[in-house]
């Protein structure tokens, strides 16, 4: 079976059994450009940006979702399929508002990445009036309609990939759009606000409300972190500028997320900025506290614990460490307990 | 977890157990949805009808702490109708024949009476359950959250054994645990009895390797306390000071008027945190820490995969990552520790001193973690425990086990169960959460949610603020009139410190591993005049 072959713009290739166009052109390291496209769900077919030319057949076909069959002749660069590519494109950027200066994807956007390769340098339609208003009331999401392409990704995601089934395609023509049930807004739908949409949308149609004006995706820099919040160990992008986390993004194809997020991981991280972090060593003073420095603080600790361990001994003195925290600072609490203090009195919140 | 999460999605049957996986753990939910999806069977065994229960095969509404004599009973029939595995059973397992005399004490009819599910569906069940393999069972702490909570988690390994489903990819016993790092604590050692590794403290070849590398004269060989007697040490003088990390005991622990009144006995508290918290108030001396994304370092998640965790930005003030606060105090105490990074810990000490984390180094660990053990550098980590039911110690050993009712049980004056856990948009006591820009729009206050059976007999309306009394406290709630919770029932979280459900729960505990019974007390509604 693996010695089938199709050819791909004139080349022979190999293709598995059930293979789509789009996916046994990757494998052969042929890119063809895709907006609807999400990886390892069914395909749809609805953008047609994927359209390719199969000699015999009747009109250009969408390579996401035509399975290749053997002996096929398939153009992925052909006059026809660039031109096709191309009036598509020019049609999605009349399709609604589509001015990136204003974008918050701006940088990060797969129709301006498309319109740009495809070399599109005007206008050719007329673009057409924004119907629905945005949706900016929920903390997380805005949803600008006036961006959306209707390619269906978010519909994907919420459905196939998270299962939330909080959205979907509603009403007809020209006046289709994007709703939950009873096409209420986000907050008051069964949206649990894991914000998967955010994360496969391709354009500026959703996109995360606290990130707004945070930076733009070529001044931030992207590090890879681990989740702080439960214990599936979730892998995230911190998006940041100038040390400052703009938005938090999935880690796509990692163990164990595979490019998921829920509404904690996505959305939960600004804590750390909050004005009421302890910033300085505390000492009580009476019914209250007053700072102090490092030195002082730690003395003071040291002092007391070597007090206490000479008057009642070292089993007096008892520790919790910390289930949020390294597993580097859980490592040196239990040898401070063990080591320094002579105690074994040293335990975390391991069983709840 | 003996598996991994990579498994969810392929799994051909799941069996969840008290997890409400959808609030407490959403991604990993999103897995099992995704199988059944793909056609996968699931059960889903829990009081609640939670999100994962509608769209289960069956959902299994058993009463509170009924665990193990319905596990008993299915155990029962798996043995009496001969389903289970035979072959397993003999060829890597002991104590079956304990196992069997034991659970032919529970016939599904008795059963029935104690967890409510009728005998036939339990029988159903159980030749269910027989009909695929290899099922995976994931458990949370509606399993470990009892007086029995080590029975119970014995009983869950024992279906699984009598089922032939350990060892194997898609099966195992898989326990979600419930903080990011609770499993790596864990493994570092921060346990009374036992060092990094869990190399026990009252081994002398243990405690000879530990004095040599950390260049001690003597380590104590008799475990320490666990966190329930270091409180109630506090109350009679036995412990003149404790050290808190990271944790807020004041809204976490069972029964918060005695949590207070232990912490306000402290001779001397110290408190390391990131925030003031309720628990802070008692501090004598409190230190400021780095936060998550202010450090380099390491968690290790449920499925003991150590992951990365990365610097970007920088702490508060003077806040200090939490090693170096150690390594000072340690200074201060006569001890001069050489490793002056998060990587030099884990690199030059943990890693040499853990055998089953001896192959992993930082090095290793950029992309995604490394799942223990993973004994050698050239070891690619293991996703499965006890491959193809070769158990690391040998055999499985079956426990043959009595049920026990919860400590506390409705009567005339607190006819109701109150049973706890986590909601979704918040976490633990919202040190965190609850200083997130929008989630506390999403959920701001605790709510008692109740069937509309009860709200009815108490004439209760959805949203009305009602009294929710136990024997330890009393806390004034919204109620939210749910079909996810049976008659009889009443659920809180303890998210809010106003209605936090531990002014409720009751202070009694698993005699070995000393978890609190948050699970299952009596309480009393009434509405307010």
């Amino acid at each position: 079976m693996s010695s089938q072959t199709f050819l791909l713009d004139g080349k022979e290739t190999a293709f598995v059994t059930g293979q789509m166009i789009l996916e046994a052109a990757r494998a052969a390291g042929t890119l063809i450009p895709t907006l609807c496209y999400l990886k390892g769900e069914t395909p749809t077919g609805a953008c047609r940006v994927c359209l390719v030319e199969v000699a015999g057949a009747r009109s250009l076909v969408a390579a996401c979702s035509t399975p290749v069959t053997a002996g096929m002749e398939v153009r992925t660069d052909s006059e026809r399929v660039l031109k096709t590519r191309k009036l598509i494109i020019e049609l999605l950027l009349a399709s609604g508002t589509h001015d990136c200066l204003v974008c918050e994807k701006n940088g990060d956007c797969r129709l301006q990445d498309l319109a740009y390769a495809c070399g599109i340098q005007t206008m050719k339609f007329t673009p057409r009036n924004a119907g629905y208003p945005v949706e900016n009331e929920n903390p997380f999401i805005v949803r600008d309609f006036s961006r959306c392409i209707l390619c269906g990704r978010c519909v994907q995601a919420c459905n196939e990939v998270v299962v939330n089934r909080a959205i979907s395609f509603g009403y007809r023509g020209s006046a289709s759009k994007i709703v939950t049930g009873g096409d209420r807004p986000y907050h008051e739908s069964e949206c649990v606000f894991c914000g998967q949409c955010v994360e496969v949308c391709p354009v500026g149609a959703l996109t995360e409300k606290k990130a707004r004006w945070t930076g733009r995706p070529w001044e931030t820099e992207k590090i890879r972190t681990t989740c702080p919040y439960c214990g599936v160990g979730c892998q995230q992008w911190l998006h940041v500028k100038d040390g400052r986390i703009g938005k938090v993004t999935a880690v796509e194809d990692a163990e164990p997320n595979q490019g998921r997020l829920c509404v904690k991981g996505r959305f939960g991280y600004d804590f750390i900025y909050s004005e009421e972090r302890l910033k300085t060593p505390l000492i009580r003073e009476g019914e209250g506290f007053r700072e102090a420095s490092w030195d002082e603080a730690l003395d003071l600790v040291a002092a007391k614990f070597k007090e206490i361990i000479q008057k009642d001994g070292p089993d007096a003195i008892a520790g919790v460490s910390c289930a949020r925290s390294l597993n580097e600072d859980s490592y040196q609490m239990q040898k401070f307990f063990r080591a320094v203090i002579g105690t074994n009195n040293i335990d975390h919140c391991a069983r709840t | 977890m003996t598996n991994s999460f990579a498994d969810f999605k392929k799994a051909k049957m799941i069996i969840l157990v008290g997890t409400n996986m959808t609030e407490a753990h959403p991604v990993a939910s999103t897995f099992v949805k995704d199988a059944v999806l793909n056609g996968a069977e699931l059960i889903v065994m829990d009081p609640r009808r939670t999100e994962l229960a509608n769209m289960a095969n069956v959902h299994v509404p058993l009463k509170v702490g009924s665990d193990v004599a319905l596990i008993n009973a299915l155990m029962n029939v798996l043995i009496s109708e001969n389903l289970y595995d035979r072959k397993y059973v003999e060829s890597c397992t002991t104590g079956f024949e304990e196992l069997k005399k034991k659970v032919m004490e529970y016939p599904p009819e008795r059963a029935a009476e104690i967890s409510g599910i009728p005998a036939d569906a339990i029988r159903e069940l159980a030749r269910r359950m027989a009909a695929i393999k290899p099922a995976m069972l994931m458990y949370t702490l509606g399993i470990t959250e009892h007086i029995c909570g080590v029975n119970n988690v014995m009983s869950c390994a024992n279906l699984q054994m009598l089922l032939g489903n350990v060892g194997f990819e898609c099966g195992g016993v898989n326990p979600l645990r419930g903080q990011n790092n609770v499993q790596g604590a864990c493994d570092m050692g921060a346990l009374p009895n036992v060092f990094p590794g869990y190399q026990r403290v009252d081994n002398p070849q243990a405690r000879e390797k530990f004095m040599k590398a950390w260049n001690v004269p003597s380590l104590p060989e008799k475990p320490g306390m666990m966190m329930p007697t270091m409180m109630e040490g506090l109350t009679t003088g036995k412990v003149k000071a404790l050290y808190v990390f990271g944790e807020n005991l004041a809204n976490t622990e069972p029964d918060i008027h005695h949590v207070e009144h232990c912490l306000q006995s402290a001779e001397f508290l110290v408190c390391q945190d990131i925030f003031p918290t309720e628990t802070t108030r008692f501090a004598h001396v409190l230190l400021p820490a780095a936060a998550w994304s202010e450090n380099d370092g390491t968690f290790t998640s449920s499925e003991r995969r150590v992951n990365r965790v990365r610097t970007a930005s920088a702490a508060p003030g003077e806040a200090k990552p939490n090693w170096w606060i150690f390594k000072e105090l340690a200074k201060r105490m006569g001890q001069e520790w050489t490793s002056a990074s998060a990587q030099e810990i884990w690199d030059n000490e943990l890693s040499v001193l853990a055998p089953s984390m001896a192959g992993i180094k930082y090095a290793r660990l950029e992309n995604d973690g490394l799942q223990w053990p993973a004994p050698t550098e050239d070891h690619p980590g293991t996703p499965t425990l006890h491959r193809d039911g070769k158990f690391t110690g040998g055999l499985g050993v079956f426990k043959a086990i009595d049920w026990i009712p919860p400590a506390e049980v409705p009567d005339q004056d607190y006819p109701l169960v109150l049973s706890t856990g986590r909601r979704l948009y918040h976490y633990h006591t919202r040190t965190q959460t609850g200083r997130c820009e929008g989630l506390n729009d999403l959920l701001s206050e605790e709510t008692a949610d109740l069937s509309a059976a009860d709200a009815a007999d108490y004439g209760i309306a959805h949203g009305e603020r009602i009294s929710v009394r136990s024997r330890r406290g009393e806390v004034v709630v919204r109620a939210n009139v749910t079909d996810a919770v049976p008659p009889g029932l009443v659920w809180m979280a303890f998210h809010f410190r106003e209605g936090c459900a531990n002014w409720l729960t009751n202070p009694v505990y698993d005699p070995i591993t000393q978890t609190a019974e948050y699970k299952a007390c009596a309480v009393q509604i009434a509405k307010l005049r």
